[in-house]
């Protein structure tokens, strides 16, 4: 776990970066800095791995403050990605994400080996190793980036702005990879972004700084979506959050109706699509009882008829849900 | 144009006392001591400039000033100040060569991608594994800039060395302009000028051995 312990950060000038900051970043968790420009979120996370010291007040990790830590040694157990990946233009990719590895005391050959795995486990063919990052795309070197800071694998990760550099198609992709390797790993991450809707998609925790440095709520996605604190954090989290809170609930207790004769099936019960008249229309869609409500309320919202299809795990249509009975249940959600 | 001198084959002996090869080997003597001494001050003192963001004023301005020195009275200083020698033709070289490599270490170091820096202390490097292993490699091609400039100055200006009484290819100039020869003098200055088209040769090599591939190549 990783602490915050009333931290305060005063540049020489007079600017007041972190004003009196306590928070924890909890064991094996994505806690997410949110926030506005001149927020604080960036000086906060690199007082973690001492980049920047605090005025007063403490950092600690699982009870040990930072500040009585060796610099170095303390930032070798501690990956760090930032925006751009900041990868070394004048080593091979393959040295880059062995950077770690060999500043621990590894050989430069065993280092190499680890990292050859590395970069397969991240997602990067590794026929790109002895490349150097200008001949990479940027959504390739931020990968490298991820490469080298897991490269000794730390405990602790923290990632400033790693997504932002990239276009939103590969930004796309590097979230859900993101996701599968923490689902994998269990790593304590702390994340700047100022990104609100990749704070909720990828945070366990979510922390909203306002300018000034000073912390607006602290929670999970659902708690700022479904209760934001004040009108700050409400404005931040954006106007549609009825809607995207939908996103964490499941259509497990969702009841749907018996498929109707005018959905055509296949020979293994499969949807096809709506009869109409004189043609059949693509369903345009279905769900599964894993899928959220959002991706459920969506299918009825874009569905030619006004309904969204579920299947089984085989793939053939087990029910269905018209906009009604959506709305009915979402009612009946709110008042349970 | 009289080339007689430079082509006369007796000039070319390599155990006669004064011959071309032989002032070849002094200056270039000359040179590298220059070189050496010069960059063993000026290298450190810009990569910890460069480093620590410290004295950059120092930087700056030994820029300016010693490029702004005339050498030839310089020298005639030192020689006032500590007789003939070696010594006065070394110290007026030396300070031609410092501005050069300390001026291009500096400006190696901070026009840097800071980022890649932050990085480097990121991951844990201490600073002096910052320096050596990342923003030393990085700025080695503004680096070498410098040194091949300061080796080209120092191997047209060791000719000074012989208005001093010592060898060198400055001999044949003012020789030859004592007894008004001045198929020697041309001589000399050709021989100065294609030394110093080899010299940057070698020193371009060098660079593209020790300069890594990555700091070369784009998409």
């Amino acid at each position: 776990m990783i602490t915050f312990d009333d931290v305060v950060k005063v540049y020489p000038g007079g600017g007041t970066a972190v004003d009196h900051v306590s928070l924890e970043l909890p064991t094996g968790r994505t806690t997410v800095l949110v926030g506005p420009s001149g927020c604080g979120k960036t000086t906060s996370l690199r007082m973690i791995n001492r980049l920047i010291s605090p005025t007063s007040g403490r950092v600690l990790i699982d009870g040990q403050d930072v500040a009585q830590q060796d610099e170095a040694l303390l930032r070798r157990g501690i990956g760090y990605v930032i925006q751009h990946a900041g990868l070394f233009p004048h080593r091979t990719v393959l040295d880059n994400v062995a950077t770690v590895p060999v500043l621990v005391g590894k050989t430069r050959r065993e280092a190499r080996a680890a990292a050859l795995g590395l970069l397969e486990r991240v997602g990067l063919d590794p026929a790109l190793a002895k490349r150097y990052p200008a001949q990479l795309s940027g959504g390739q070197q931020q990968r490298v980036g991820v490469a080298r800071a897991l490269a000794a694998d730390p405990p602790i990760m923290l990632m400033d702005e790693p997504f932002s550099a990239v276009d939103p198609v590969v930004r796309e992709g590097l979230h859900r990879e993101f996701l599968r390797l923490q689902q994998d790993l269990g790593k304590t991450i702390a994340m700047v972004t100022h990104d609100i809707d990749e704070a909720i998609k990828l945070g366990d925790v979510v922390a909203i700084f306002r300018q000034g440095g000073t912390l607006a709520q602290v929670g999970t996605p659902q708690e700022l979506l479904a209760d934001p604190a004040d009108g700050f954090v409400a404005e931040f989290v954006g106007r549609d959050r009825g809607l995207r809170s939908l996103s964490f609930d499941t259509a497990a207790d969702l009841p749907v109706k018996p498929v109707p004769d005018d959905l055509e099936l296949d020979g293994a019960g499969r949807p096809v699509g709506w009869r109409k008249t004189n043609e059949t229309v693509p369903t345009g869609g279905t769900f599964t009882k894993t899928d959220s409500l959002r991706l459920v309320t969506d299918l009825a919202i874009l569905s030619p008829v006004g309904i969204a299809v579920r299947v089984g795990e085989d793939g053939a249509a087990d029910g269905v849900v018209r906009h009604r009975d959506l709305v009915d249940h979402l009612e009946a959600r709110r008042s349970s | 144009m009289n080339l007689s001198y430079l082509f006369d084959i007796t000039h070319w002996q390599l155990d006669t006392a004064g011959s071309i090869p032989q002032l070849i080997l002094s200056h270039l003597w000359y040179v590298f001591l220059a070189l050496a001494i010069g960059t063993a001050i000026a290298l450190p003192a810009g990569l910890y400039i460069g480093h620590t963001g410290r004295g950059s004023f120092l930087a700056i301005n030994a820029g300016n000033a010693g490029r702004s020195l005339p050498t030839l009275g310089l020298l005639m200083l030192m020689v006032t100040l500590l007789g003939l020698g070696l010594l006065p033709v070394l110290i007026a070289l030396t300070v031609l060569v410092i501005p050069p490599i300390l001026t291009s270490a500096y400006a190696g170091l901070r026009s840097l991608d800071q980022r890649v820096v932050d990085a480097a202390r990121g991951v844990g490097m201490r600073p002096w594994q910052v320096l050596f292993k990342v923003e030393l490699p990085m700025a080695l091609p503004v680096l070498m800039s410098g040194v091949r400039s300061a080796a080209l100055q120092v191997v047209a200006t060791a000719t000074v060395a012989a208005a001093v009484g010592l060898g060198g290819l400055g001999r044949l100039l003012i020789d030859g302009l004592a007894v008004n020869d001045y198929s020697r003098v041309l001589a000399g200055a050709i021989v100065v000028a294609v030394l110093a088209v080899l010299l940057d040769l070698v020193l371009a090599l060098t660079q593209r051995w020790i300069v890594s591939p990555g700091l070369r190549v784009t998409r």
